[in-house]
């Protein structure tokens, strides 16, 4: 039972921001159907900046919120400009090309980020330093620390104010009814490239936090970080239903949560020696050993067959709506 | 001038270009030599991603699918060889044995693939393919537990290298009564390789199978309206890529005679796209240019960047390696702003890519 | 004798029934009109009897064998071939290589021919392309062979769908409003090229609007209204309908 638990709150903590990141992803897709593949690059480049910033900071004897708080703040700036930036340069100009041709180019952008971030950081993992104490808290048996309970306070947060902007102003409006059919929002009046311009910011800065939020969790942040994370959470958009900004959050949280019970369990799951009739075939049974086919080691795949699987049976996500082709 | 290279007036002159690149590439080794043998492992590797960029043609290039897991069917066809010949499972298969059961099984793989996935929109399959490429991957990486098979992150080692009738290609000795390495003798086999698969690609192309490919990748309501079946057509383009894929990495797997899943990232599906896209998408002498360039520019970079950098600075700022990345992210941009369709574009690919959709 | 029997068909997009009920007979050797006011459902009733679209009820059968469920390129090689409203030529292709595609359906090489051009492959490529070339003769844009269907102009764009439909060797011609965008001059050599087509042995299934258009070329007429079949007849018994009239003249329609 505390497998779990424990998986439980591991896969909510993830999910979260995988939930975080997802938006990125779904909020540029909802508006101009492209796949923002650079979009896990920016959230490296957050979680690269805060740990800078972070790591020169500790010896200071700042409070070690303080620290935190002023690395997040200078990662979530540079974002911002790196995401207006890579919408201005590399994706305007190819608005209304065949859709391809924006998706290869935002490939280019994904490796031209990742590695400059190799040049700027080099290949080494960058840690995060020893300023939190963080505490650990037991609730039937699982633990939960405070730095878990902080992300996923923090992720909330964020996913409630992204909502409120969507729905509650007129900048949200605006996007939404872009996304709806972008002539139309021209016609009334809106300035379309505006919008673009601030979907591809708004979903830098929440990359940015959520790049400090993942770093932290894990304590280390590395150049490479951004492309797995960022198929997770493109991964998580697509299960929600891109485009879809709910579906993004239930997405991310889903993910975070089959990954982490797939983790926990695939491993006892596959051990073919608690099969009765096989464990007799099979010498490593012997004495209570185990024969496991896959072990926990298989994490990353779960993120990927989930894509795979969503995008085979049902395309348009969980909360997507279907949209057919007209002859 | 213009008058004298007029190869309709002088149709002989076709035939007198032919046997001028003919022996150019037969000659190309031993020149290469000179500089030194590294020279020709590199030209070798270089006609590898040829054959590469050549398989995802048929893909990307004639059927119009992004595959971003290419590099998948690659590693199939590699392990598929590793397997069959390396002290792994003791066995010793002869290679015109394997490589035929590596195109098969890369095929099998690409069907596979394909069947639940292409009838997804473009760019949901080029991420399908994707994470595709990464779950072989992640299998490669750990089918060394609970039995080895894959021996996990080590890789493959001691994988035998082509043998016919008593001659070694991998080992130094006579060719044609003359003395020569085992790279040239590589480099020959490879060169015949890729000239069947340009045959291959050619002919494809300027048939009924390419044409269909062709109306499918313009639009796929009116392909099925003439009687395409466009589901066996995307399958078939598929799997005939994945099987040259899977050609490749059994050659690749003799020739470097070790093999880990480091070869087989995401970057190299990249790479292998971004061959294809800079010389031009459909275009054959496009996609053989792309793939010569994006082998050979990174490795005088490689040469010359690093002697630079220590004269003018006295160390090195920054890697060969990222600067070759660099470059390739900068390519796939650069190309699809001002030039997308390639280097060398095939003029139906340009006239589609012009086309402004609303 | 049939050629095509369509038996109450029905189908519907989310709040609107673009098909109701409807059920005809083509018989072979006809020009079967069909008409209605714009959104009446004619182009979904092509692309239900096309495999575009499943219906949600009813059947159809074609030279007496049922063709419901049918895939799109099932239905071409079973012998309806189609033109489409808005035009859907392989644009960045030449015309010649668009009505080379149309003989897909009829030729069989495939990969191991290609790559081996046996001579088998190279007489039936020398045949598709003999073919393409007449049928371009034939719908009479022969000169514009080599060049991209997209540039071609409107009117040559549609006798090029109609010469690539052609090429499939069917036996029902549907074509969705082939004189949209041409001038009258155009639509009078359409006439005849249609009237050509049904001398040649074809059956033809003609949406139009051009009401002229209708009445000189069709043997029978259908009309449809809000998915409806409202009449069936001559075209001059068709005419005279009140329930047509009504349904050309109603305020409801624009
Ligand atoms: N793919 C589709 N999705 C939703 N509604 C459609 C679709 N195709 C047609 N319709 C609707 O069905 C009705 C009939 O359309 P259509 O068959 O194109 O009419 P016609 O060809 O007679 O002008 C219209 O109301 C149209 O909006
Ligand atoms: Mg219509």
């Amino acid at each position: 039972m505390d497998t779990f638990l424990q998986q439980l709150i591991n896969g909510l903590t993830a999910g979260s921001v995988y939930a975080v990141v997802a938006l990125g992803y779904t909020m540029v897709y909802g508006i101009i159907q492209l796949i923002n593949f650079a979009h896990g690059e920016v959230v490296m480049i957050g979680a690269m900046v805060a740990f800078t910033v972070i790591n020169a900071l500790a010896p200071s004897g700042l409070p070690p919120l303080a620290v935190v708080l002023i690395g997040t703040g200078c990662a979530v700036p540079v974002c911002m400009l790196v995401g207006y930036s890579m919408e201005r340069l590399a994706y305007r100009p190819l608005r209304g090309a065949p859709r391809l041709a924006p998706l290869i180019t935002a490939i280019g952008v994904s490796i031209i980020l990742q590695h400059l971030a190799l040049m700027i950081w080099s290949r080494n993992i960058m840690a995060f330093p020893q300023i939190i104490e963080s505490r650990t808290y037991f609730i039937a048996g699982a633990a939960i620390t405070t730095v878990q309970i902080a992300i996923l306070g923090i992720c909330v947060l964020l996913m409630g104010a992204l909502a409120l902007l969507v729905y509650r102003t007129p900048l949200g409006t605006a996007m939404r009814a872009t996304a709806q059919n972008p002539q139309v929002a021209g016609l009334m009046g809106i300035d379309v490239n505006r919008v673009i311009a601030a979907t591809f910011v708004i979903g830098a800065a929440l990359g940015a936090v959520a790049g400090v939020l993942f770093g932290t969790y894990y304590g280390i942040a590395q150049y490479t970080m951004g492309s797995v994370l960022g198929l997770k959470a493109f991964s998580a958009a697509v299960l929600g239903g891109i485009g879809n900004i709910p579906g993004a959050m239930l997405g991310g949280v889903l993910l975070g949560l089959v990954e982490a019970l797939g983790a926990g369990y695939i491993g006892d799951l596959t051990d073919l020696c608690q099969y009765g009739w096989l464990s007799g075939l099979i010498d490593a049974c012997a004495g209570g050993g185990h024969f496991i086919l896959f072990g926990s080691n298989y994490q990353d795949v779960f993120a990927f067959v989930v894509l795979i699987l969503v995008l085979v049976i049902r395309p348009s996500g969980l909360l997507g709506e279907r949209v057919g082709e007209r002859a | 001038m213009q008058s004298f290279f007029d190869t309709r007036r002088y149709p002989w002159l076709v035939w007198v270009g032919f046997a001028l690149i003919a022996v150019s590439l037969a000659v190309l080794p031993f020149a290469l030599a000179q500089v030194g043998t590294t020279w020709v492992r590199i030209t070798n590797y270089a006609i590898l991603y040829v054959l590469l960029a050549l398989g995802l043609n048929i893909v990307v290039g004639f059927a119009g699918l992004l595959d971003l897991g290419y590099i998948a069917f690659y590693a199939v066809g590699a392990y598929t060889y590793a397997l069959l010949a390396s002290p792994q499972f003791d066995l010793h298969l002869p290679f015109w044995v394997i490589l035929p059961i590596g195109a098969a099984v890369a095929a099998l793989f690409g069907v596979l693939l394909g069947a639940p996935t292409l009838k997804l929109r473009g760019d949901y399959l080029a991420i399908v393919t994707l994470g595709f490429g990464e779950i072989v991957r992640i299998f490669l990486n750990n089918l060394s537990r609970p039995v080895n098979i894959t021996n996990g992150p080590q890789g493959i080692t001691r994988i035998d290298s082509f043998k016919l009738d008593g001659f070694d290609f991998g080992h130094y000795g006579s060719l044609f009564g003359l003395e020569v390495s085992g790279p040239i003798r590589y480099y020959y086999l490879l060169l015949a390789v890729a000239l069947g698969i340009i045959v291959v690609n050619l002919r494809l192309q300027n048939s009924r199978v390419g044409r269909a490919w062709e109306a499918i990748r313009e639009d796929e309501i009116a392909a099925r309206a003439m009687g395409i079946d466009t589901r066996n057509l995307k399958l078939l383009a598929f799997a005939m890529g994945a099987s040259f894929g899977g050609v490749a990495g059994g050659m690749f797997s003799a020739i470097q005679g070790f093999i880990s899943p480091e070869s087989f990232v995401l970057v190299e599906s990249i790479m292998v796209v971004s061959m294809v896209v800079l010389g031009g998408m459909g275009n054959i002498w496009g996609v053989i240019l792309g793939a010569l360039l994006l082998s050979f520019v990174p490795e005088i970079l490689r040469w010359t960047v690093e002697p630079l950098q220590q004269a003018l600075f006295g160390r090195m700022l920054v890697e060969p390696e990222v600067i070759r990345m660099l470059l390739f992210g900068l390519a796939l941009v650069l190309i699809m702003l001002f030039r997308p369709a390639g280097l060398l574009p095939s003029a139906v690919r340009k006239r589609e890519l012009a086309e402004r959709a609303a | 004798m049939t050629l095509l029997v369509v038996e109450r068909i029905a189908k519907r997009f989310g709040g609107v029934q673009a098909l109701d009920q409807v059920s005809f007979a083509i018989a072979p050797g006809e020009i079967y009109g069909l008409i209605g006011p714009n959104g009446a459902g004619k182009t979904t009733l092509f692309n239900v009897l096309t495999g575009i679209y499943p219906p949600e009820q009813g059947s159809f059968a074609f030279l007496g064998r049922p063709i419901t469920g049918l895939k799109p390129d099932q239905v071409a090689r079973a012998g309806i071939a189609r033109t489409f409203q808005n035009i859907r030529l392989f644009a960045n292709l030449s015309s010649l290589e668009n009505v080379m595609i149309g003989r897909h359906a009829r030729t069989r090489t495939g990969v191991l021919g290609a790559i081996l051009r046996s001579r088998r492959t190279i007489a039936e490529e020398r045949d598709i392309e003999r073919r393409a070339l007449e049928l371009l003769d034939y719908v009479g844009i022969r000169a514009r062979a080599n060049d991209p269907a997209g540039s071609l102009p409107y009117g040559d764009q549609r006798r090029l769908e109609i010469a690539r439909a052609l090429a499939t060797d069917p036996q029902l011609l549907a074509l969705d409003e082939p004189a949209a965008g041409m001038n009258p001059t155009e639509r009078q050599a359409l006439g005849r090229l249609i009237r050509a087509i049904r001398d040649g042995g074809m059956t033809v299934l003609l949406i139009e609007h051009d009401v002229r258009l209708v009445m000189n070329v069709c043997d029978r007429v259908m009309v449809l209204d809000y998915g409806e079949k409202i009449a069936e007849g001559s075209p001059a018994e068709v005419q005279q309908d009140p329930r047509v009239i009504e349904a050309y003249l109603g305020v409801a329609h624009a």
